[in-house]
């Protein structure tokens, strides 16, 4: 009777220590970020007031506002997503680095690619065109001066005749 | 005398392909031009009818306790838009001016006053609201949709839109005084 009454109290305190155990770590906060971690968020988006200056190296008031609020953020356990989809629904989606790959944006991956191939295949074609005709110009002048050269035996051969 | 003719012919690119790489180049000619016409408008000028918008509002900046700002909602009023930042210098030197002003209208009932708050971060916006004792309708410009609506240049920006829903005023930088800021509002009263 009081071994069991022992092994009881005994779970009772191990299911006690578990849970306050949990709620102690459930309670301690997020460490502060680092400035790396900010920044490499940071790094993927532009504050609309200082167009082509990442929000990383910006140095204006706006833009300390925002890392802040990175900080703030990251600190309450907020992921990288969540936060670049906060920035695009309070400031729009130019605040992307890169655009989301979705409606006409997809024309930013497709096109400068095709465009590339479709130098790359204008320029072999414009090469094969211009090496093309100097060849042949050149197998013409073969043929010329082989037919010079038929032209001038036979007359040699004509003056041997006269002598 | 004998010879080769060289063989010039080529190959013509299928019709398909031409129809593709033309309408192609034709698309992305138009969408150059949409949107260098569009960074040429500048900002809307007097005479401009304002198309609607509507704006979310601060918790405790809203309008006849409506959380959202519906310009339609408004028609018949003479609507002031005023576009500020916290990290705006200029805006705080007409802060004051404007809620001096707001103060002065607000019984009349005829004039409303609105801030949109451009790329700003709320708890900022809050304290800077808060350091100038402002009262009057604020909230933030999501997405700054508004503020491209307007074709803004930049921050302090005040527009003023008549009873009839025309923009008689827009006034670029800060004001001065709040006298300034009625010469402009009584004659939209008459």
């Amino acid at each position: 009777m009081t071994m069991k009454r022992l092994f009881g109290t005994s779970i009772l305190a191990l299911l006690a220590a578990a849970f306050f155990t949990g709620l102690v770590l459930a309670q301690q906060p997020v460490p502060t970020p680092s400035d790396d971690q900010v920044n490499h968020i940071a790094h993927q988006l532009y504050c609309p007031v200082c167009e082509n200056t990442p929000l990383d190296v910006c140095p204006t008031e706006a833009c300390r506002q925002w890392r802040d609020l990175i900080r703030q953020q990251l600190a309450q356990g907020w992921t990288e997503d969540q936060i670049k989809q906060y920035f695009v629904q309070q400031y729009g989606v130019r605040v992307l680095a890169e655009p989301p790959q979705s409606g006409l944006n997809w024309l930013i991956y497709i096109l400068p690619p095709l465009i590339i191939l479709a130098g790359a295949f204008i320029l072999f074609r414009a090469l094969r065109t211009w090496t093309r005709p100097a060849s042949a110009s050149a197998a013409v002048g073969a043929n010329e001066s082989a037919a010079q050269d038929e032209y001038v035996a036979r007359l040699e051969e004509e003056l041997k005749k006269r002598k | 005398m004998t010879g080769t003719t060289p063989n010039t012919a080529r190959r013509a690119v299928p019709l398909w392909a031409q129809i593709i790489i033309w309408v192609s180049l034709l698309g992305l000619l138009v969408m150059v031009a949409i949107e260098l016409n569009h960074s040429q408008q500048g900002q809307v000028a007097r005479g401009d009818r304002i198309g609607n918008f509507t704006m979310p509002l601060f918790s405790g900046f809203e309008l006849n306790g409506q959380g959202q700002f519906n310009l339609a909602d408004y028609h018949g009023k003479v609507v002031m838009v005023n576009f500020w930042a916290s990290w705006c210098k200029p805006c705080e030197q007409e802060a004051p001016d404007l809620e001096q002003a707001w103060q002065f209208y607000q019984g009349d009932g005829r004039v409303v006053f609105v801030g949109a708050d451009y790329v700003d971060t709320e708890p900022e916006a809050r304290a800077y609201l808060a350091k100038f004792g402002i009262t009057f309708a604020n909230g933030p410009d999501l997405g700054t949709r508004v503020s491209q609506l307007f074709r803004i240049k930049g921050v302090p920006e005040t527009y003023f839109i008549d009873r009839q829903g025309i923009l008689q005023y827009a006034q670029i930088g800060p004001f001065e005084s709040v006298d300034e800021i009625k010469s402009i509002i009584d004659p939209l009263l008459k």
